[in-house]
């Protein structure tokens, strides 16, 4: 039954619509397989009872006939989504024990699909970070190795339990969230395809905010077509969510014709940054021949103001952590440090409760927003927010999608840039220009580089034209041939 | 811009969060790299641009003005550190 957990989303649902293995096989084989892989510390929680119950209720809806569109596929969620009665922790240590009385729209919306939760996934925390380092339960190892190397290499962040999942074949699929490249980074480490959708299009409710004007959740899978899939079970419009946008869910698949003559494909200059590595370079210029190949043009394209996307989200995203992650006081969840006044309980359970890293962006975010520096900084930022947007808007006018690397390098060790938060803050170079204007972006994984470690390729598209992205990510698929698999399960 | 250990100090104040003495100066290096290197945006000439509020172009939805929600004390409290005749509990703010 081993096998079960290498086919892809989109061949469980034929295997499972033809009756060749039932859900609770399906599941039992994916329940399995995270207990296997636990030494990758990819799941803060497990819940193999819920998932083998749902395993048996997805067959009897489909006896009945009545089989949704994800029916039967085990997922496994990022533990930033709140799941009814479910330990949720962001990650962190002042989320302890919590379990959320409602259940977020997103993971709502894949059970109404018929999927099925086998646990939720580590994360940094409070999705802060690029490494999930940062989790106060442990860091996460990819599932990668170099060749000929032992050393534990992390999965890419912040969504870096739901990639190591993924990648090593204990999930069918998973949900991320992406905020300045926490979809898309960590899949391009794991060799993964993750889609960072169009803010507005996935409902916001139900996940811990971190930055609420950059928040988007999206699918992480094995191939571009479980992404449409994924996807379509995760969108639509939400009442609950005021940023959720009223526009129908188109068929993502009806979308993906294979053929992308005469597409206009961008390549913006300004990506090609000093020190980026060879190989790097390299999976670019592929995916510019793969698409030329295809019969797309190729049109050099310009994003003047892309060198300060980094630091402008540096200062909008702490800015507005500082105030979503006002509400962890002690008072109404999670841990509690007591002290002799209010104020002190506040000041004790806040300085327990939060990591390094996310005190770092709390007081930045705090600082930036204080009396004097507002203008200076945060409406300064937000400023030139609005001129990266309108970067994107003209390079628009030209062509249909942009293609770009995901990420400046391959997977890194654990352990390393942990002393430097800049370096760190740069390997989402790539992926918070397109964060900051709120587009779609989806990585898939392009190639492996001369150390045997996955890199990807990022397309970035208009907004709400999700099905086009998924296009042109199906023809350098198809064009790439991926199929190396992780060391863990080869 | 270079932040010192008193203005570290007073930002970890407003958002109430405790930094011991021993890790205030490794902080205070820190939030100074950071600002020195955002510091790299005032190079930018952005009169005349309006700041950005929402990156998609729609108006605010309504609804109308009716209660949708409620009677749900218990579901709440049930995450509460503490609670008491049904209300969140905290240490003594009125003598």
């Amino acid at each position: 039954m081993s096998k079960l957990t290498h086919l892809t989303m989109t061949e469980a649902r034929d295997g499972l619509a033809k009756g060749e293995f039932s859900a609770r096989e399906l599941v039992q084989a994916h329940v399995e397989a995270v207990e296997a892989c636990r030494s990758l510390n990819a799941f803060i929680t497990e819940t193999p009872e819920q998932a083998l119950d749902g395993a048996d209720a997805s067959d009897a809806r489909r006896r009945k006939g009545e089989a949704g569109a994800l029916e039967g596929i085990p997922l496994a969620i990022k533990d930033l989504f709140c799941t009814f009665d479910v330990l949720t922790t962001a990650g962190s240590h002042i989320l302890d024990g919590f379990k959320p009385q409602y259940e977020s729209t997103v993971s709502a919306n894949l059970w109404s699909a018929g999927a099925v939760m086998l646990g939720k996934t580590n994360l940094d925390e409070f999705a802060m970070g690029s490494s999930n380092m940062t989790s106060f339960y442990g860091g996460v190892e990819n599932p990668w190795r170099r060749t000929g190397s032992n050393e534990p290499l992390v999965p890419g962040g912040s969504s870096g339990g739901s990639a190591a999942a993924v990648a090593a074949r204990c999930a069918m699929g998973a949900t991320g969230t992406d905020t300045g490249g926490s979809i898309r980074q960590p899949a391009a480490f794991c060799g993964i395809v993750g889609l960072k959708p169009t803010y507005g299009r996935c409902s916001r409710w139900g996940t811990v905010a971190f930055a609420s004007s950059l928040d988007q959740a999206g699918p992480m899978t094995r191939s571009v077509r479980d992404a449409a899939i994924m996807l379509g079970g995760m969108a639509g419009h939400d009442a609950k969510d005021s940023t959720s946008v009223n526009t129908p869910v188109p068929d993502y698949e009806a979308a993906m014709t294979g053929d992308i003559r005469g597409l206009k494909v961008g390549i913006p200059k300004e990506y090609r940054i000093d020190g980026m590595p060879a190989e790097i370079d390299g999976v670019w210029q592929q995916g510019i021949d793969w698409l030329k190949a295809a019969g797309a043009e190729i049109v050099d394209i310009s994003l003047p103001h892309t060198r300060y996307a980094l630091p402008t989200y540096y200062i909008i995203a702490p800015a507005e952590a500082s105030s979503n992650l006002a509400r962890y006081d002690g008072v109404r969840y999670g841990l509690r440090v007591p002290g002799d006044s209010l104020d002190d309980m506040y000041e004790a359970t806040r300085g327990e409760g939060f990591g390094a890293e996310v005190k770092r962006r709390i007081l930045i975010g705090t600082y930036v927003l204080s009396a004097g520096y507002y203008d200076a900084y945060y409406n300064k930022a937000r400023r030139i927010r609005t001129l990266i947007a309108n970067d994107f808007k003209a390079a628009y006018e030209k062509v249909d999608v942009i293609l770009t690397p995901t990420a400046p390098s391959a997977a890194f060790g654990m352990g390393d840039k942990m002393d430097d938060p800049v370096a760190m803050y740069l390997n989402d170079v790539f992926t918070v220009p397109a964060s900051l204007a709120g587009l779609p972006g989806i990585s898939l994984p392009a190639g492996l580089s001369g150390e045997g470690l996955p890199l990807g390729l990022q397309l970035l598209g208009q907004p709400f034209e999700e099905g086009k992205l998924l296009q042109v990510a199906e023809v350098l698929e198809t064009a790439a041939e991926f199929k190396a698999l992780p060391q863990i399960i080869s | 811009m270079a932040v010192d250990k008193d203005t570290v100090a007073r930002i970890a104040h407003l958002a109430r969060i405790r930094i011991p003495e021993e890790q205030q100066d490794a902080l205070t290096g820190e939030l100074t790299e950071i600002l020195n290197w955002v510091e790299q945006l005032s190079e930018l000439d952005t009169e005349g641009v309006e700041p950005m509020t929402s990156v998609v172009a729609m108006s605010l939805p309504q609804r109308k003005d009716a209660v949708t929600d409620g009677n749900c004390v218990d579901k709440v409290l049930k995450n509460a550190p503490e609670g008491a005749h049904g209300f969140f509990a905290v240490p003594k703010v009125v003598e």
